[in-house]
């Protein structure tokens, strides 16, 4: 009942952009990444929380009017967070920058040989 | 009988200690408190104790219960009785001082008590509980110090197969639950479920006990656990494990004995296990092997003789397994005092035995006689009743008696290689043969006097197997040695006359048969099938687990969009009818943040990145604002603002543009791009969804906003949820803050120092160098 294309179009593209920039390699994408998708989780909370209304103040919106305070009080905290996890990120990045001399995401080599060796020898029995 | 249970579990606890201190005497100490748990249960037994339940969960309705009947008793008194024996026997057949002494006896201890609490078990959880600790028990017993490849590959084995059964089994026991309604035992068996359900539910069932019972095609396990100690064999053998299988045929054929489902695949594995375990038996050289697969096919018996349902069978099978108990751990701890004494069990090695150790060899030879159906001993008198039981005109009847019979030929055959194998011929046996010793022999004979005094009177054994065959029916048929020239009688000389024919022909025999076990060689199949799976697990993890990051968050997206929106789509959608905006400001808004979103991606500098997410965010804000949310709006900019700060600080060190992404295929960016538009369309579905879904503001909300001004004297109520009723919650989240902080800080110090002490190596050659070695 309170469905509206334009929440919907932007929340597709907000989380669209964000999905594709989790997938690069570097560090900084990643976390551009999270913003995104925290200020797209933000805006679902209160799509679905309740269709848009006056805000909730007391005495100067009638109750029936106001918007619902609840998923506002939750996003609001999403809010706070999201900023305390973006920071312990970017040090992070940075922290690997100065070890590493880059900030990405490199593949671990472990994995790749083991894979390599397996599909080895898949190709060998398979001939 | 709780008490019982919880003792045996208890001594396990303390016996390693008391092994440390005191050495073999360890075995000791758990042979009587497994002796005094067979006092007990029998004076409970005669005191007209049924049932006790322990609610360890009364909330949930669940309980364990424990129910003392006939067939319950006599497992008990194989189990504690036998395991008394074997561990008597243990504090001589271990050496002094031996590593592992307080291992073995804890093990061996809670084994019995597992034994002990899946025979007592009435609901079906605590079956299945006690069920699967008799196999991490033998696992551990098979498996010994693990310091052998064979004894762990066997002990591996013996695990992977019951435990695989254990689970059918479990699943068999839930449905047949479920159908019944009621998860005890008794109950279940005094009404049993019908339809497909029930019938699902009774071959897993049976599952379950063919591999615990080692029946056709899961034994290979059992004649491959022989590498353990021979007492852990003997109890493995006799009372403990393998006879959880059977005992579980026992207690629900009342149950299910009429359905084809259940007496067909019984009545056929069964004679085909009692068959080819007895033809392999024949074959075999190894003393302890020969008695391995003589249990396979002893057990192939018993499984025929309990699941047909009727009262002479019955009472045929609950004899034969006390007679099975007896005559098999006496002639596992003769094989075990050979092994030991004489250096070897190869029966083509062993010569000239019986003269030395006459009283031994003697006692040896009344437990194979009872093995062999000879009277007077208890073998003989069950094996007539098996005879009787199957001796009828009807074809099924009919059947069955033959394949008994010939599985009964074997039996006597391979029961003559036993024993003239280990105590026949006339000396010049190499090396030195020590004395048995007065423990071991008296551990031999007990059960051997026990199998006599079974014998010459059945009355006794008749009293526990008749009272659980009763509930097939009135008693037709009493154990006796003798009951006249009658049709039995017959059978038993002809089986014993064929199969000394047979034992004479052994050799002719085998090279005639020795290109049958090829084709029925389960073991090849259980390595296949184990071959098979470590080569789907290493082809399945070398494809997932790439190492790449990229990947494996593609692979979680990738689920997280199919598998909710597969189940979004395919659930009742009620009819959406969106309108097109709510307020006609969101427009701009939206049309502002989409376009700064998705330059993001095309951003070459690092700065440029920020800054447009920056945007989104002031964006977002203006939104929120729109939908009637100013708080959010407001802390939206500030948090937004702080965060742009942040960002700006970090970014002074890095380079400021990102790095050229080189060579990276097409199909993995289009790959990537199909998953993010995928996600998004995803989302923006879920969002259409979700706020159809909600009808009116939440009743919480609705609270809030009612009590607000009276109770936190708050005209906002955002604030005051944020401050006052959920003021913990807040605290909550300053707390997170500050470990974030913490933790931002002490990265960016760290990260300072590391700096200053490796400048001259953080040039990046480091990293190509990595980056050739992934590409190499």
């Amino acid at each position: 009942m309170t469905v509206d294309v334009t929440t919907a179009v932007l929340l597709g593209g907000l989380y669209g952009v964000g999905f594709y920039l989790l997938m690069q390699r570097s560090l900084m994408h990643i976390i551009l990444a999270l913003v995104i998708l925290g200020h797209g989780a933000n805006l679902l909370l209160q799509a679905a929380g309740g269709p848009p209304g006056g805000p909730a103040f007391v005495g100067i919106v009638p109750a029936a009017a106001m918007s619902d305070p609840l998923p506002q009080a939750l996003a609001l905290t999403a809010i706070v967070i999201t900023f305390g996890l973006t920071t312990f990120l970017l040090a992070l990045s940075y922290r690997s920058w100065v070890l590493l001399g880059h900030d990405e995401v490199q593949d671990d080599i472990e994995d790749h040989r083991l894979r390599r060796r397996e599909l080895g020898e898949a190709e060998e029995a398979g001939r | 009988m709780l008490i019982a249970i919880a003792a045996l579990v208890a001594t396990a606890a303390v016996l390693p200690a008391v092994a440390r201190r005191w050495g073999r005497a360890a075995f000791a100490v758990g042979s009587v408190v497994v002796l005094a748990t067979l006092g007990l249960a029998l004076v409970r037994y005669t005191a007209g104790y049924r049932t006790e339940s322990l609610a360890w969960a009364p909330v949930a309705g669940l309980e364990f219960t424990v129910r003392l009947d006939a067939l319950a008793l006599l497992m008990t008194v194989l189990v504690s009785g036998i395991g008394a024996v074997v561990l008597a026997y243990f504090t001589r057949y271990a050496s002094r001082g031996e590593e592992g002494i307080g291992r073995d006896a804890a093990v061996l201890v809670l084994f019995a008590g597992a034994m002990l609490g899946l025979v007592l078990a009435d609901d079906v959880l605590s079956l299945y509980l006690f069920w699967e600790l008799t196999s991490i028990c033998s696992f551990l017993l098979v498996g010994g110090n693990g310091l052998k490849g064979e004894a762990r590959r066997a002990a591996k084995q013996a695990l992977l197969v019951t435990i695989l059964g254990g689970l059918a089994m479990l699943l068999g026991l839930i449905l047949l639950g479920t159908a019944a309604g009621t998860f005890r035992v008794s109950e279940l068996v005094a009404s049993p479920p019908g339809g497909g359900v029930a019938v699902a539910g009774i071959v897993l069932v049976l599952v379950g006990v063919f591999t615990k019972s080692a029946q056709l095609p899961f034994h290979p396990w059992l004649p491959a656990a022989m590498v353990a100690p021979t007492p852990v064999s003997a109890y493995l053998h006799a009372a403990a494990m393998v006879k959880a299988g059977v005992y579980l045929v026992a207690r629900l054929a009342p149950a299910f004995a009429e359905r084809p489902v259940w007496w067909v695949p019984l009545v056929v594995i069964g004679l085909a296990t009692m068959v080819l375990g007895g033809w392999r038996a024949l074959r075999q050289h190894d003393l302890k092997l020969l008695l391995a697969f003589g249990t396979v096919s002893q057990l192939g018996f018993l499984l025929v003789l309990l699941a047909v349902g009727t009262y002479t069978a019955a009472l045929a099978g609950a004899a034969l397994l006390l007679a099975h108990g007896l005559f098999k751990s006496a002639l596992f701890l003769t094989a075990g005092v050979i092994d030991t004494r004489a250096g070897t069990r190869d029966v083509r090695e062993l010569s000239g035995l019986g003269r030395r150790w006459p009283l031994l060899a003697a006692c040896a030879t009344l437990a194979a006689a009872s093995m062999a159906g000879l009277p007077p001993l208890v073998g003989f008198v069950a094996k007539e009743a098996a005879f009787k039981a199957f001796t009828h005109a009807d074809p099924r009847s009919a059947l069955v008696l033959v394949g008994v019979l010939a599985g009964s030929v074997l039996t006597v055959a391979y029961t003559l290689r036993f024993l003239i194998g280990a105590f026949g011929g006339r000396g010049a046996e190499p090396g030195e043969v020590g004395r048995p010793g007065v423990v071991l022999t008296t551990a031999v004979a007990v059960p051997v006097a026990a199998s006599v005094v079974l014998g010459v009177a059945p009355g006794v054994a008749e009293l526990l197997a008749g009272d659980y065959a009763g509930v097939f029916g009135a008693a037709t048929y009493h154990l006796e040695l003798w009951h006249g020239f009658t049709p039995p009688l017959l059978e038993s000389a002809i089986v014993l006359a064929a199969g000394y024919l047979l034992y004479r022909r052994t050799a002719a025999a085998t090279r005639a048969g020795a290109a049958l076990p090829g084709v029925l060689d389960a073991q090849r199949g259980y390595r296949a099938a184990v071959v098979g799976l470590e080569a789907l697990a290493r082809g399945v993890t070398s494809r997932l687990q790439t190492g790449s990051l990229p990947a494996y968050v593609g692979i979680i997206l990738v689920t997280v969009i199919g598998v909710p929106a597969v189940g979004l789509l395919t659930g009742p959608i009620e009819q959406l009818s969106p309108r097109a905006w709510n307020s006609a400001l969101q427009l701009p808004l939206t049309v502002l943040a989409l376009a700064a979103a998705a330059t993001v991606p095309f951003a070459r500098r690092r700065l440029t990145a920020v800054l447009l997410t920056g945007l989104v965010g002031y964006a977002i804000g203006g939104v929120f604002l729109v939908v009637g949310a100013p708080d959010l709006a407001l802390a939206q900019v500030l948090v937004e603002t702080l965060t742009l700060v942040v960002f700006v600080f970090v970014l002074r060190r890095f380079p400021p543009a990102f790095r050229r992404v080189e060579r990276e295929s097409p199909l993995r960016h289009r790959t990537r791009l199909v998953v993010a538009c995928a996600g998004g369309a995803f989302v923006a579905l879920l969002t259409l969804v979700f706020s159809s879904l909600r009808e009116r503001p939440s009743e919480a909300g609705a609270a809030y906003v009612a009590s607000a001004k009276d109770e936190a004297g708050a005209t906002n109520v955002v604030n005051a949820i944020i401050v006052d009723f959920r003021a913990l919650d807040t605290l909550g989240e300053i707390t997170v803050l500050l470990v974030a902080a913490t933790g931002a800080a002490s990265l960016g110090l760290a990260a300072r120092s590391a700096r200053r002490r490796a400048l001259p190596t953080a040039d990046g050659d480091r990293g190509q160098r990595e980056d050739e070695e992934v590409t190499a």
